[in-house]
């Protein structure tokens, strides 16, 4: 049985179809805006190894 | 779902009247307690010494409610007999029949695993082991041991709601401090004298559901006993908090104001017998409860005050 495009589980799953995307949405949000806040604050640059200089002061 | 489901004989024509819906997924996570758990993990955030990047604190309070949310459905699936006989409990969404309790396992344990994972990886991994220690303790210590066998259960279990200050702390700072620790003891402390009252006024619930509460297994005298010296406990830890490093003048005002209302109330509930309560439909016991939620809401709020001033250099005792 096929789903036809105006079959009636369109209706009743409408709600909650809508909240989930919408959760899915945020999330989306908030994984973008971690990164963007993270990535600015240098949180993820590579730990380098002190020059002989800095190593000397 | 499979698309089995989507096409199956119970697809035809049947009432769908019982189907979930989103809010029904919503009602596992119990909201209304999440509150609590939102509001102290951020007092517990915000209090600290530690400046955290506003989205990042915002993150991490998001993910320990979805922590808390979660092991709200992992003990509606446990619970889902007794939540079934309580009237307090029977509209929840596995007793209504909207949700399985597979369902709920799976929601709640997917749950569990992304907002351990996401506050790790938001803020840091002390904190988030903070927390799946606080939905272990919540699931497997208070629902799945302490809550059919003793009477204490909710005093031992009270530990799981009174760790979200301690997770937001250590979201901040990366551990636990005294004024962390206090935190947690005011909500530890809280929680015997609010259920206790709830207890009272829902009297059949515990008794119906076979659960060990006071009230059931050493009677409803001996249960207004505990609320009187419990809440004198909890008011004797609350006024000396106002003395410590979370404390201060706003904070001792608040304190005292409350802690003597708080008093009142328990010793209200002390010295009244069945008759009345029967007479007057618990009036006093449900005063009382209402009263511990403002209670607490209202000392984590001063406690965030103190927390506030203090960065104006007006905080505290100094």
């Amino acid at each position: 049985m096929s789903l036809n495009r105006q079959h009636e589980i369109h209706n009743r799953r409408f709600g909650r179809n809508l909240g989930l995307g919408l959760t899915l949405g945020a999330f989306i949000a908030i994984i973008f805006g971690l990164t963007v806040v993270k990535v600015s604050r240098g949180d993820y640059e590579p730990t380098r190894a002190p020059t002989a200089t800095e190593a000397s002061q | 779902m499979s698309d089995a489901s989507i096409t199956g004989p119970e697809f035809a024509g049947k009432g769908y009247e019982n189907e979930a819906q989103f809010g029904d997924y919503f009602a596992l996570l119990k909201p209304r307690v999440m509150t609590l758990v939102v509001f102290t993990a951020a007092v517990g955030l915000l209090a600290a010494p530690v400046a955290v990047h506003p989205f990042v604190a915002f993150c991490a309070i998001l993910f320990i409610a979805v922590g808390g949310g979660a092991s709200g459905a992992l003990n509606m699936w446990w619970d889902a007999d007794i939540d079934a006989v309580m009237t307090r409990t029977k509209r929840r969404p596995i007793p209504a029949g909207k949700v399985t309790r597979d369902e709920a396992l799976g929601f709640g344990l997917a749950l569990s695993g992304f907002s351990v994972v996401f506050l790790g990886l938001a803020s840091n991994w002390f904190a988030a082991g903070l927390l799946a220690f606080t939905i272990f303790f919540y699931v497997v210590i208070y629902t799945m041991w302490l809550k059919r066998w003793t009477p204490q259960n909710i005093v031992i279990g009270g530990a799981a709601g009174a760790f979200p200050p301690m997770i937001g702390w250590a979201v901040a700072t990366g551990g636990i401090s005294v004024d962390s620790v206090l935190m947690f003891c005011l909500t530890f402390m809280w929680t015997p004298p609010h259920f206790w009252a709830l207890a009272l006024f829902m009297r059949k619930d515990y008794d119906h559901a076979g659960v060990p509460m006071l009230t059931v297994t050493h009677g409803r005298r001996v249960t207004r006993n505990h609320i009187l010296v419990y809440t004198l406990l909890l008011a004797a830890l609350a006024i000396a908090m106002a003395f410590t490093s979370a404390g201060g003048p706003v904070y001792l005002s608040v304190a005292l104001v409350l802690n003597a209302l708080f008093v009142k109330g328990a010793y209200d509930i002390w010295r009244r017998d069945e008759e009345i309560c029967e007479v007057d439909n618990f009036r006093a016991e449900r005063k009382f409860f209402k009263l511990s939620l403002l209670y607490l809401f209202a000392h984590f709020g001063a406690i965030l005050i103190e927390a506030v001033l203090s960065g104006f250099g007006l905080g505290g005792w100094a």
